[in-house]
């Protein structure tokens, strides 16, 4: 090999180097870049600043205002006596009924990709499915939702229902589920599977007794995140029919004429409901600001059920984090 | 395997331990079926969409024309003479879309590089979460924060801005992807490989050089595919547009009027009591169709642009 002179164009007498290295303009515009760079990402942050004043200046007033009595109020026409009590549990019994179906589905179907039909064609198929389910808009599933929960299974689910309405979600929230279990179970460590079939135990108690205890802190926080995004959700829910305006709670507790509390599955999950993403939009959507400061104690109210999940989350992965194998 | 029943069955008649082996073999095989059947719902669910919204669609095209669903210039389904030109809700789509996306992608793209070239291993550690959280804000919010601090905010300096204007939803709507583009750009440009960097600052180029003409092309692939992700996304995103632009379906590209996008329609149709055998509730189908067949474009679009565009190294 040749050795090549690798000083740039040394100049010569009298003439001007051709080569700038302008250094100092270079070194400048570096910072500038950097900083640019850093104003676009601050930007968003910024963005997020100002709508969490917004919404807390508009709010929290209207939420001190006899303080617990927006909680435990009904929606009303009069903005100023207007709750959350009904949407408010709404959002939770729709959690609960969600994370019940999807839980049991999505980690069932995660453990099944993951530790029966690894490489089969039919992971693959799955595998691709999942990605293209997860790209499409929420409003979609509350399409199939309407003709599937709605108008095809109404004796099952009584139509317009809170059951519809978890229905959807777990849909909704399935994809998630399911990633979020694969790869808390890839996360396992393949010499904990390998001990167990070793003193001749099946997939399945493998599985059972070791593998997925292990990944459960794992599958709990995606599941965890997964509902959290699902809380959120009023365009789906709006699509199958839940309404803006309720001022029930839905039946599973009722007490009889003699004082004995009775518990009525079917009729709960039968009742008519609306959670608060909706109530939110219904009083965004009314003229009077009275209402978009109800939304706003509304929005702040929701976003402190996304905290508690959001921490409950973080708290999970911290805590079981140092036993890694 | 075999082995080990003959052998299952030496330990059995010696009346030492005997394994259940047939009842662990009949539960696994139960277990197996079952969790089979679940992740089967997933395809289940891909089906089910489409042929939820196929069936309607069909229906609707008996009653109204293809050519004029796709050629008319009006949408008034809701009137008693109704026109049906699904193109002024594209267009209402496309215009909010499109703000976003010019709000989107500079930041978005521009934060990337921010995160994985220049930010310290402790900033990153607290910026990217932060950003996440932009993520997880309900649309609805930023619905409300869109008509009632954004709008009023740029009524001032921009005359003839609408209550409900394609503007502020288009603004937030790029904030709500930025994200999406922001955590996909980033994986793009991580990935690429160190010895690019190092080598063109061998060749003595400032970091800002290596980005523009190294990193930023190497990663290309997987930045358009974060942008059309992100398109997707606000394509499909719902509370946004219905709240902050509008239900005023027009055949404009002027952002300060008030639009209809695709999605708001659905949600306004749905408010109503749109009997199920009408053509109203026909045309929310019709309406789906259009909107998943879009959003399915874009990503198989960017499924094949990764594929097709992606630098390979070693």
């Amino acid at each position: 090999m040749t050795m090549i002179d690798s000083n740039p164009l040394p100049p010569e007498e009298g003439q001007p180097p051709r080569y700038k290295p302008a250094l100092k303009r270079r070194y400048q515009f570096d910072r500038v870049y950097a900083t640019v760079a850093l104003i676009a990402t601050l930007l968003g942050l910024l963005v997020l600043l100002l709508l969490l004043f917004d919404v807390f200046r508009d709010g929290l007033p209207r939420l001190a205002l006899n303080f617990p009595d927006f909680l435990t109020s009904f929606p009303s026409r009069r903005p100023l006596r207007a709750g959350i009590l009904s949407p408010l549990i709404g959002t939770l019994w729709v959690l609960v009924l969600t994370m019940l179906i999807s839980i049991p589905i999505g980690v069932g179907a995660g453990i099944f990709l993951e530790e029966f039909a690894t490489e089969s064609l039919l992971a693959k198929i799955i595998e691709v499915n999942i990605g293209n389910l997860a790209a499409v808009p929420t409003i979609i599933y509350g399409l199939l939702a309407l003709q599937v929960f709605v108008r095809l299974m109404e004796p099952i689910t009584g139509g317009r229902s809170i059951l519809s309405g978890g229905l959807t979600l777990a849909l909704l929230v399935l994809p998630v589920v399911i990633v979020a279990t694969r790869e808390a179970l890839r996360a396992v460590p393949d010499s904990i599977r390998q001990a167990g079939y070793a003193i001749g135990t099946t997939r399945w108690q493998v599985v059972r007794d070791h593998v997925l205890p292990i990944a459960s802190p794992g599958v709990f926080t995606g599941v965890i995140l997964a509902l959290s995004r699902a809380i959120g959700q009023a365009a789906p829910l709006i699509t199958i029919g839940a309404l803006t305006f309720i001022a029930f709670l839905p039946p599973f507790i009722t007490i009889s004429e003699n004082g004995v509390p009775q518990i009525q599955i079917i009729d709960g999950l039968h009742s008519s409901f609306t959670v608060l993403p909706i109530q939110v939009y219904n009083w965004v959507s009314r003229p009077q600001p009275e209402f978009h400061n109800a939304a706003a104690a509304g929005i702040i109210v929701l976003m402190i059920v996304l905290l508690l999940m959001n921490a409950t989350a973080i708290y999970l992965r911290n805590r079981f984090q140092q036993t890694r194998y | 395997m075999r082995d080990s029943v003959v052998s299952s069955k030496q330990v059995a008649d010696s009346g030492l331990w005997r394994p259940k082996r047939s009842l662990s073999r009949w539960s696994e095989w139960i277990v197996k079926i079952v969790f089979g059947m679940f992740a089967l719902i997933s395809i289940a669910t891909t089906a089910g969409i489409i042929f939820s919204l196929i069936f309607e669609t069909i229906e609707f095209f008996r009653e109204v024309p293809m050519w004029r669903f796709l050629t008319d210039t009006q949408w008034t389904p809701l009137f008693t003479n109704p026109q049906y030109g699904v193109i002024v809700l594209i267009c209402g789509t496309f215009l909010t879309s499109a703000i976003a996306l010019l709000v989107a992608m500079p930041l978005g793209l521009m934060a990337a590089i921010y995160l994985s070239e220049y930010a310290s291993f402790r900033v990153r550690r607290w910026l990217k979460p932060a950003l996440e959280i932009l993520a997880g804000i309900p649309s609805v919010v930023y619905g409300y924060f869109a008509l009632l601090f954004i709008t009023p905010l740029l009524q001032p300096l921009i005359p003839g801005l609408q209550t409900f204007n394609a503007l502020s939803a288009g603004l937030i709507l790029g904030i709500a992807i930025l994200p999406t583009i922001a955590s996909l750009s980033e994986d793009a440009i991580y990935a690429v490989p160190q010895n690019l960097r190092q080598g063109s600052y061998a060749l003595g180029a400032m970091r800002w050089e290596t980005v523009q003409n190294v990193v930023i092309p190497a990663a290309l692939s997987g930045i358009v595919a974060s942008c059309v992700l992100g398109v997707a996304r606000a394509v499909g995103e719902t509370l946004i547009v219905t709240i902050a632009a509008g239900q005023n379906p027009r055949l404009t590209l002027d952002p300060r009027s008030s639009v209809q996008t695709m999605t708001a329609f659905i949600v306004q149709v749905s408010q109503g009591d749109a009997p199920t055998q009408s053509l109203e509730f026909k045309t929310i189908f019709a309406v789906g169709m259009t909107l998943f067949g879009i959003t399915l474009v874009l990503n198989i679009f960017s499924f094949w642009f990764v594929n097709r565009f992606r630098e390979k190294y070693e």
